[in-house]
């Protein structure tokens, strides 16, 4: 039984243009719901294309809760495809990587399918003459999931019918570009593993932390108010350690969090760190910069090493901070239940300084065992049980809330606005409400 | 020094840990020591691959100042509980030598408890008659699982 899902006025009036409805993060009919209408219907993040180097090379993932693969084909191009034998349904691929030769074999029945999907081999297909084998569901082998890349990100959609990835993402694709150009020779490799952090809380909790800019002063100053502490006696030219460089300014103050401005764009992406961030004071690599300026030319390559956005929201499932070449993806598993991946890029062509700084912050902060990770995920289970609480079933989000920010497309506002997460539940509302 | 002592050090180390005597465990470093928790089985190093955890003692100290300071995600607490094999002394070249230690670790907090077991590398150097720790890495059975918050030091 789910009440929301022949009723879209009932969806609509969970999103007010200040406040949401508890139901939102709580209800598990919401969730299914959310995985058909607004995850199938977007584009989501599977991995990139430094995974699946060569012809064969696959990797696998859920995707709104459903198994897919992404693998590398003879021509070079990558497709996406259901990961999900055609004859009874078993996962055809259940390692995380692996290169699968010419041919995905099932391991049940030994049904098997090229790399594109289609059929290969069906053991004693004799059995099958006479049947109609080759107009049923299971002669279409493998299906295909609509695949766009960007820059070496694959996006895949699992419904037919959509924008495409351009139209989708649109401006905000800027900051996949900014983190790109980073490398002098303009491409990024994923290296040095990936953190799985579970989460016993709804992903939108998570997404929306990405872009909340006024709970690093609370909820970090344990960690990172410590780490300011420990180095108070240091006088102010000592050379900071990478992890001291990284941790203290998560307690900037609440100016410091304002003028770093947010943006929104339509369909519920969003940038923090317009103007700066709290990736800026790193220090400079001489070398680094020479290179990027034979690369880019001055203007351009001030203009990229300038620019340190501190996280972009591609709704729902991407967030990156392309200041440090890391990546945060949303694997959603139940109502309360959040898969969290990390993962890094290496800049081809830059030195190691920068894959180090990469390593050493997804460590301190996305790691299950990160001092300023455990006290986030802490405060979304806080959240997951006390919306259980009656009286109040309504969920704040009217700081620097204006009625003209309605139906803007690309907007900038001050950095403590709640307004990414409006903008988020603008599109979430468009999306869900339609059957 | 006797195979008993080495044994009785490990012992130490882990019931400082289980009873938050987080100072004292802290002292047990030497000033280069490190705290590891590899991501993945056989990895090379800290530096450029990502670990659940690699903390030299600038690292460790804010880990215990954070820990004392009674953090949101430590309401209610956590509570851990070591129980090791006996230690295996893998290489003694006199000034240092590493023991290899099969342990089960628990983590309880509020009505949850969490459950790992892995081995326990120890890089011991002997200074002034006493040992003290140069490396600690623990090896977690399950290091590439999708894991929950693990609060307190394995």
């Amino acid at each position: 039984m789910n009440r929301y899902r022949d009723d879209p006025a009932a969806i609509r009036a969970l999103v007010r243009d200040d406040a949401v409805h508890r139901d939102v993060y709580i209800d598990a009919g919401i969730f299914h719901l959310e995985m058909q209408r607004l995850w199938a219907r977007t584009w989501i993040y599977v991995g990139h294309t430094s995974q699946v180097p060569n012809p064969g090379d696959y990797i696998t993932c859920d995707l709104a809760a459903e198994p897919v693969l992404m693998i590398r084909q003879a021509d070079q191009s990558v497709r996406v495809l259901r990961n999900r034998c055609a004859h009874k349904g078993a996962k055809i691929v259940a390692d995380w990587s692996g290169n699968a030769g010419r041919f995905l074999r099932c391991p049940y029945h030994n049904w098997s399918y090229r790399t594109d999907g289609s059929i290969a081999a069906i053991p004693l297909r004799q059995g099958y003459e006479g049947t109609g084998l080759n107009q049923s569901e299971a002669a279409q082998g493998l299906r295909p999931v609509a695949t766009e890349i960007y820059r070496g990100f694959v996006f895949a959609r699992l419904s037919k019918d959509g924008p495409d990835l351009r139209a989708y993402f649109g401006e905000s694709l800027s900051s996949i570009d900014y983190m790109v150009d980073r490398s002098p020779e303009g491409e990024m490799e994923i290296a040095g593993g990936v953190l799985r952090y579970m989460h016993d809380s709804n992903w939108k909790m998570f997404v929306e932390n990405l872009n909340d800019s006024m709970h690093p002063m609370a909820a970090h100053e344990s960690s990172a108010g410590a780490a300011k502490e420990l180095w108070r006696d240091q006088p102010a030219d000592a050379p900071k350690p990478m992890a001291i460089e990284q941790l203290v300014p998560f307690v900037s103050n609440y100016d410091f969090f304002d003028k770093m401005g947010e943006r929104v764009f339509d369909n519920g992406h969003s940038y923090s760190g317009v103007n700066f961030s709290i990736h800026s004071a790193y220090a400079a690599v001489p070398d680094y910069e020479a290179a990027m300026i034979r690369t880019y030319g001055e203007a351009r390559a001030n203009d990229i090493l300038g620019t340190v956005r501190h996280n972009t929201v591609y709704y729902p499932s991407l967030t990156i901070k392309g200041a440090i070449q890391t990546i945060r993806v949303v694997r959603p598993i139940a109502v309360d239940r959040t898969l969290i991946e990390s993962w890094s890029f290496r800049l081809k062509g830059a030195p190691d300084i920068f894959f180090k700084r990469n390593i050493t912050y997804t460590r301190l902060i996305n790691s299950p065992m990160s001092v300023v990770g455990h006290d986030d995920q802490h405060c979304y289970r806080l959240l997951q049980e006390g919306l259980a609480a009656g009286s109040n079933e309504w969920v704040n989000l009217q700081r620097n809330y204006r009625p003209e920010e309605r139906g803007t497309h690309d907007l900038t506002t001050n950095g403590l606005s709640e307004i990414p997460m409006r903008n988020q539940f603008r599109a979430w509302a468009n999306l869900m409400s339609v059957a | 020094m006797t195979e008993a002592a080495i044994t009785r050090f490990i012992y130490h180390e882990a019931r400082l840990l289980d009873e938050k005597r987080w100072d004292e465990w802290y002292e047990l470093f030497t000033e280069d020591g490190h705290y590891w928790v590899p991501l993945t089985r056989d990895q090379p190093d800290a530096d450029l691959h990502t670990s659940l955890a690699y903390e030299d003692k600038l690292l460790l100290r804010l880990r215990i100042e954070r820990l004392r300071r009674r953090p949101p995600s430590q309401h209610p607490q956590s509570w851990s509980q070591h129980i090791l094999q006996a230690p295996e002394i893998e290489a003694d070249t006199g000034d240092t030598l590493r023991t290899r230690t099969a342990f089960h670790y628990a983590e309880a907090r509020g009505d949850s408890t969490q459950m790992y077991t892995g081995v326990v590398w120890h890089d011991l150097v002997r200074e002034a008659g006493l040992l003290r720790i140069r490396l600690k890495r623990v090896d977690l059975l399950n290091c590439d699982a999708a894991l929950p918050s693990i609060q307190l030091f394995l």
